[in-house]
């Protein structure tokens, strides 16, 4: 299949290797698990469960709190300790509501919802439906529920299912083994979606690092006539939707677009399997498969963890931390989250566990701009960040937005690339999020001015009611007088 | 644990820094500055040393003046990458306070004065050289016959010691013009170009170095693999080296074709005067040229094209230092203009249009 090119991107040393070969071992039961009521973009879940309610594995804790939203289910049967705040797993180390459930070890299956007989002839809807129910969201770290994304399908003609097993984050390798071990699994979830959005062409897309994962995907679609496999050139950051969606299809997503627009949805492998295992057997998404990785980290491997488990059960069921790390971080060190601390669960997004030494941080102070331009020429987004950052140092914001900070996706590649160790995208994170700041309050600002000048409005109305009541009743009172006294001058 | 959650990612990094990126430049200069010193003998040597030394003390000097740290400025070879350029674009026999001078110039004028590293509008080292050449035409044109150390006729240590610090003037007799000058000089007294040019080296000997001219202009060939080693290792692209280049051989060559009587060829522009020097290292300095490729090609270009106008037409017979300068004040307006297009936009930044959508 022809490829086409992606301007810029780096290629960072992967360092796959430390857990590509070994495969994904299970976590035992924790002590507790810790459900956030947001692992997803959009509307926080509704808790169904109370304290002290016993639940079964798979059954419904909490529901969706909206369209955009996705329900949370119980990864084992136990007992809900409480329903209380507690860190999340973000930078902030702000408490969120998280669903506190204590394992009873029995691992005892709730009744799940029947399987779909046949989802290829099955109503699009009915998938969607399943889909929405499992607590299914974007697996690859985007966490955007998936069958909203399915539904895209419903106003547009799609032409391709494009499945993102890239992977170009360094490091991690979760996807790459459960190509490898769950192939079979992927490709019947991958149809299904396919089904559901109405796309006739299946694109798997892998990078060329991964050759087992390859062949491995190849053989299991052969002999399907809409399922492709792809290689991709292992190039940072491939897997972003929009550059993988032009390597494969040579078009640009415009801005302010979904590739859905071009008619291509992308999904994540590790969904595609999710999707599977809804579909067949009714099973909610209770568990993902975790990188936990890094040069502080004993033993580095793949883990397949119960939604919950918190991040220091699975540091040390791979070992422990052998030195003390200088980073751990959600996700890739690329486009990666730092976490506040261990004592943070796993959710639905959490591809990676990664403790990072100093060495591989290699962080270093920044240094002045010698304006080299590799930013310029490795930007993927054909963005300019030596410029955009200097404006933002000077809080200029609007400047930055205008040469496109907002089209930046934080891919990291500048800040990577640095020779002087500019943290260049966090300059871009601190722009996009102040921008956000200023439209929210410009929007509310809006909002109250309109709200007052209604007001006004209503008061002015109010007042010339009142004064045109107030004339006619003395219009009326003059009448009468005028009428009264013809009336004497008649008697008169 | 200790969890460090200050700033976001990436949480991993390229091996690069300046400090290497100027450690290549430097290593790249190596064979030619080897070579000139040899050509050149002592007295090229003691105005290289001389030249650097000047604007690293200067820098220091500087640093402390506004009060900054020696780190990173000091320390990661930027300066020493100025005082050498300068040293390469200056006449080898060059007195001790020509060398100071130009330090003064490139570092405290045209750099600090600007806010220091990355902030300078013009590049030092061609500020030196150019202020130079204005002041002090007679020292800045006085070129010598190469005179290799250890040949017959090539100072002595000591004698070297009195070319640069004192006025020895048992050597005047060997200045000898460039070939750009010598050219230019002729056909003013209306020798014409193709005459003129069969008295100077042939080209191969132009090529290898062994002609009079800067310190560093003299060995093409070796500039040229320093050039080569720069974009081996991705430290310079081709853009600028290549449109400049090519605008110099294509106008000479356009124009000789026309009148060779008035115009040098386009294989003479390349080879001669510090053609390689400017294209590889001089207009390529990171801090004075554009930061996007097409810009780099439109600011390569007007070099070249500078270049080719003042030897051809102006007073001076090399006009690569003139011509990077008036390029360096374009190029916050390059910039300005030419920026790549934005994924998912058209160049004025509008979202691109769908299929089958106007």
């Amino acid at each position: 299949m022809k490829l086409f090119t992606v301007r810029g991107g780096v290629h960072p040393e992967y360092r796959k290797e430390r857990t590509a070969e070994s495969a994904i071992v299970a976590l035992p039961l924790p002590e507790a698990l810790y459900l956030p009521l947001q692992q997803h973009i959009g509307a926080p879940a509704l808790p169904v469960v109370a304290a002290g309610d016993l639940v079964k594995k798979g059954q419904l804790l909490a529901r969706a709190g909206g369209a955009v939203s996705a329900p949370v289910h119980a990864p084992t049967s136990g007992r809900i300790a409480a329903i209380s705040d507690m860190t999340a797993p973000h930078p902030s180390g702000l408490p969120q509501p998280t669903i506190i459930l204590e394992p009873d070890g029995k691992d005892e299956w709730a009744e799940l919802p029947e399987a779909i007989a046949d989802p290829l002839n099955a109503s699009p809807d009915v998938i969607r439906q399943r889909v929405a129910e499992s607590g299914i969201v974007g697996m690859g770290g985007a966490t955007f529920p998936s069958a909203v994304k399915l539904n895209l399908g419903t106003e547009r003609k799609l032409e391709t299912l494009l499945l993102n097993g890239a992977e170009c984050e360094p490091y991690l390798t979760c996807d790459d083994r459960v190509m490898r071990e769950f192939a079979a699994e992927i490709i019947d979830g991958a149809r299904i979606m396919a089904h559901a959005l109405g796309a006739p062409h299946t694109v798997i897309a892998i990078e060329e690092n991964k050759p087992q994962a390859l062949e491995i995907i190849r053989k299991a679609a052969a002999g399907l006539a809409d399922v492709v496999v792809v290689s991709v050139p292992a190039q940072y950051p491939m897997g972003s939707e929009r550059h993988l969606v032009q390597a494969i299809t040579g078009q640009e997503t415009p801005a302010r677009k979904l590739t859905a627009d071009l008619g291509v949805v992308v999904h994540n492998v590790a969904t595609a399997r999710a999707v599977h295992h809804a579909v067949r057997f009714g099973k909610p998404l209770l568990s993902r498969v975790v990188t936990v990785s890094g040069g502080a980290i004993a033993k580095p491997q793949n883990v397949e963890a119960p939604l919950g488990a918190l991040v220091s059960d699975l540091v040390s069921f791979c070992g422990g931390l052998s030195v003390p790390p200088r980073r751990v971080v959600n996700g890739g060190p690329m486009m990666g989250q730092p976490l506040p601390s261990l004592a943070v669960p796993v959710v639905k997004g959490t591809s990676g566990i990664l403790a990072l030494t100093a060495e591989e941080a290699n962080e270093q102070p920044a240094e002045p701009c010698i304006r080299c331009g590799t930013c310029v020429t490795i930007c993927p987004c054909g963005l300019v960040p030596v410029e955009m950052s200097a404006f933002i140092r000077k809080e200029n914001l609007e400047a930055a937005a205008r040469l496109g900070v907002r089209d930046c996706v934080s891919c990291g590649s500048c800040s990577y690339i640095c020779p002087a160790h500019i943290p260049l995208v966090h300059y871009f994170n601190y722009a996009k999020g102040r921008l956000n700041d200023l439209d929210r309050e410009a929007r509310k600002t809006d909002q109250i001015r309109q709200l007052v000048e209604g007001h006004n409005v209503r008061i002015e109305k109010l007042a010339q009611a009142r004064a045109a009541a107030a004339a006619a009743v003395a219009a009326a009172a003059a009448a009468a007088e005028t009428a009264s006294t013809t009336e004497n001058r008649g008697e008169a | 644990m200790t969890a460090y959650n200050d700033k976001s990612g990436p949480f991993t990094h390229a091996p690069t820094s300046v400090r290497l990126t100027m450690a290549t430049v430097l290593m790249a200069l190596v064979p030619a500055t080897l070579f000139d010193a040899w050509l050149f003998g002592w007295p090229a040597i003691f105005m290289f040393l001389i030249t650097v030394g000047s604007c690293v003390l200067l820098e220091a000097g500087c640093l402390v003046l506004s009060n900054k740290p020696f780190h990173p400025s000091l320390g990661d070879g930027s300066v020493v990458l100025t005082g050498w350029l300068l040293a390469m674009s200056l006449p080898p026999w060059a007195p001790w306070w020509v060398g100071l001078l130009g330090a003064v110039f490139a570092v405290v004028l045209a750099k600090h004065l600007f806010g220091g590293l990355g902030q300078n509008v013009f590049n030092p080292a061609m500020v030196g050289r150019v202020a130079l050449l204005v002041s002090f035409p007679l020292q800045m044109t006085s070129w010598v016959k190469t005179a290799p150390l250890g040949s017959e006729g090539a100072p002595s240590f000591v004698e070297a010691l009195g070319i640069t610090f004192g006025h020895a003037s048992g050597f005047d007799h060997v200045s000898a013009a460039s070939a750009l000058g010598y050219v230019k000089t002729e056909l003013s007294r209306g020798v014409p170009v193709d005459v003129s040019s069969q008295h100077l080296p042939d080209l191969m000997d132009m090529v290898l170095g062994m002609h009079a001219g800067s310190f560093g202009e003299t060995s093409a060939v070796l500039i040229l693999a320093g050039g080569l080693l720069l974009l081996a290792r991705r430290i310079i692209s081709w853009h600028i080296p290549v449109s400049l280049m090519g605008t110099l051989f294509v106008l000479g060559s356009l124009f000789h074709a026309v009148d060779p009587g008035r115009y040098a060829g386009g294989l003479f522009h390349l080879v001669s005067g510090a053609t390689f020097l400017g294209a590889f290292f001089i207009a390529t300095d990171y801090v004075t040229s554009p930061v996007s490729k097409r810009g780099q090609l439109v600011y390569g270009f007007g070099v070249g094209l500078l270049t080719w106008i003042i030897r051809t037409f102006a007073g001076y017979p090399e006009g690569m230092a003139f011509a990077v300068l008036l390029m360096n004040a374009l190029t916050p307006i390059i910039d300005h203009h030419i920026r790549p297009r934005v994924f998912g936009r058209t160049y004025k930044g509008e979202p691109l249009p769908l299929k089958g959508e106007k």
